[in-house]
């Protein structure tokens, strides 16, 4: 056994490179192993499971985001760092992939959790509701919202709902009727900015050139959408096209000038919405403009 | 000045510890308990004692309880009475009036009474129903879409129903109406802690709902300040915080055993055929949609939290079944 000389020197061991890195992550997924297998975790009241949403739902998504769709984000400092704000969007693309990007957007960027309103629809169907919940989401009702809002979360809407995702595709980034505005008397009531937001890219992942109404009434859906590659090629068809997306965050349109008894006043609610829906419909094509090609490496 | 206290449904478990923790009061000079059944401290031993509990065998559905009252000078009513499950030899006939017959006898019974002063009214989250197209939060004020249609739930919707028209008939006396989410504690014993003890839980496959459970002892705590103080209204009582079904199994250390929809209501119907299970359809959509309420205003109002979380009751739960999860107990 050698003699340590003058120029050596005792680290600890946990500054050595292959302790800190290997052991550590390893101990940390056998401890994520352990808290999910023993159920000792924690969920909200809504069921967001905060870590499997981050570390196994987003980790999904994320080679989506980041190499599929490679989505840029711009003005996201229009995010509030904490507080409730309630994000509106453009809603399109025939399967709501749009909301993904969206909660990757502001989980990874602004690290913010969003917590979206949902169609009663989804939480009807099995799976898809108990996915929607655990990642956050609940149901777009008055109560929820305002619930949430109070909570200081940062709440998503897409005020077009199904009209705006299963809209075809000439009508693309054209946005569509914003229903009662009840999101609007939701921030007023709660006193948060509404923070206008325009995605685009979602138009072209699935580009709905026709729609088979009675097979879909039939089973209870919405729209089933007929796509170049869908239903001609099967579950293959369900591969969105690689369109490349921009997420823009506009201005925040402060509420909290207004009463909240104001929420009830039809007339200012109608006028408020028309105003997201125009800020929205411009940073749109704004944004349209700058992203240029909707496939950018081919076209 | 004296102050006299009569508990339904003493011979359940809950009844009686509220019973035991009434007669313990000094400023309370009587308590009375009643049941259709004896409270099985004094059957055998086991079970809760009642302190000085004076039992009185009646069944509610009979007019004999308004004598118990007229005789005894009652002054507060704590009305405990309401029946989950349908019992093997009665079937969900006699259950449906053992609650809502029972209950319209007992306050038809106060409603003359001169010396009832404050009623206390168990009821039960279920009333909220569950269902895919109603927030995820109940508060009381909320209608909810798609009420109960059947089984215990329904029969409380009836129960309260008879509870409001009481209320305002007696504005003199002080309501109190308590929605409990469902009991959880080493000594209840409900469908739902039954269902955590088998070896294996069937589950609605997709779905994975949210619980709320409420411990013994703040049901009882919450009970104690109701009976002895005045808080008209109707509040929800429940544990901070919910469990998902999938996280409980896991606490629980038991396999789950998915099942579509369709093949979870036939095997729950069969168990109940065969008397292993209680099943009823309000089930289905409780494992389904789940269900969790606000208790802000109880809170508000009695300036207490319950002492356990939801998660909390349910590992005190496990503890006293020795029950734990997989790779040994956790910390």
């Amino acid at each position: 056994m050698s003699v340590p000389d003058e120029d050596a020197r005792v680290i600890p061991i946990s500054a050595a490179p292959s302790y800190t890195d290997e052991p550590e992550s390893l101990a940390r997924l056998l401890a994520f192993v352990r808290r999910r297998i023993t159920g000792d975790y924690e969920v909200d009241e809504f069921g967001y499971d905060a870590e499997l949403t981050d570390k196994v739902v987003l980790e999904l998504i994320r080679p989506l985001y980041h190499h599929w769709f490679r989505v840029e984000t711009a003005e996201l400092k229009n995010i509030p760092e904490e507080g409730g704000a309630l994000v509106v969007a453009n809603h399109s693309g025939t399967l709501p992939v749009d909301a993904l990007m969206l909660q990757v957007a502001l989980h990874d960027e602004a690290g913010r959790a969003l917590r979206l309103l949902g169609a009663d629809l989804v939480y009807q169907l099995p799976l898809l509701s108990h996915l929607s919940r655990k990642t956050g989401h609940t149901l777009a009702c008055r109560e929820d919202a305002d619930r949430l809002l109070r909570k200081g979360e940062l709440v998503g809407v897409f005020p077009e709902g199904f009209k705006g995702v299963g809209k075809p595709f000439s009508e693309r980034y054209k946005l569509q009727r914003f229903g009662r505005g009840g999101f609007v008397a939701s921030a007023i009531r709660a006193g948060v900015p509404i923070v206008p937001t325009a995605i685009v890219g979602a138009e072209e992942i699935y580009p709905k050139l026709g729609d088979l109404k009675f097979l879909a009434r039939l089973l209870g859906l919405p729209y089933l959408p007929i796509t170049p590659f869908f239903p001609l090629l099967g579950p293959l068809g369900l591969v969105p096209l690689p369109s490349k997306w921009m997420i823009e965050f506009g201005e925040p349109i402060r509420t909290d000038d207004y009463d909240p008894s104001a929420a009830d006043d039809p007339m200012l609610v109608f006028n408020l919405t028309d105003h997201v829906r125009e800020v929205i419909q411009q940073l749109l094509n704004e944004l349209r403009l700058r992203r240029g090609h909707a496939f950018p490496p081919f076209l | 000045m004296t102050h006299t206290v009569l508990v339904t449904g003493v011979s359940r478990h809950i009844g009686a510890r509220v019973a035991s923790v009434l007669s313990a009061d000094p400023d309370i000079s009587r308590v009375i308990g009643v049941d259709t059944v004896p409270p099985p401290s004094l059957t055998r031993d086991g079970g809760v004692s009642l302190g000085r509990t004076e039992f009185v065998r009646v069944d509610l559905r009979s007019p004999d309880i308004a004598q118990v009252i007229a005789a005894a000078d009652i002054g507060t009513v704590v009305h405990m009475s309401l029946v989950s499950a349908p019992s093997r030899s009665g079937g969900r006939a006699a259950m449906k009036e053992h609650n809502v017959i029972g209950t319209m006898q007992l306050l038809g019974a106060c409603q003359r009474s001169a010396t009832v002063r404050r009623v206390v009214v168990r009821s039960t989250t279920a009333v909220y129903g569950s269902s895919p197209r109603d927030p995820a939060v109940f508060t009381e004020d909320l209608e909810p879409h798609d009420g109960p249609s059947h089984g215990y739930a329904k029969d409380a919707v009836e129960v309260e129903g008879y509870v409001r028209g009481f209320a305002r008939r007696r504005p003199d006396v002080t309501v109190s109406l308590l929605r409990f989410a469902n009991f959880m504690g080493p000594g209840v014993d409900s469908p739902l802690t039954r269902y955590f003890t088998q070896p294996v839980l069937p589950t609605v496959l997709g779905f994975d709902p949210r619980l709320q459970f409420v411990h013994e002892d703040d049901a009882v705590e919450v009970l104690r300040r109701m009976a002895t103080e005045d808080h008209p209204g109707t509040y929800n009582v429940a544990g901070v915080g919910v469990l998902l079904l999938s996280q409980c199994a896991r606490r629980a250390g038991r396999p789950s055993l998915p099942l579509p929809a369709p093949a979870f209501k036939t095997l729950g119907s069969a168990a109940r055929g065969l008397g292993l299970v209680e099943y009823s359809p309000e089930q289905l959509r409780l494992m389904s949609h789940g269900r969790a309420v606000d208790t802000s205003r109880l809170a508000d109002e009695l300036g207490w939290r319950p002492k356990f979380t939801t998660a909390a009751a349910f590992d005190d739960f496990l503890r006293s079944r020795r029950l734990h999860p997989v790779g040994g107990v956790r910390h």
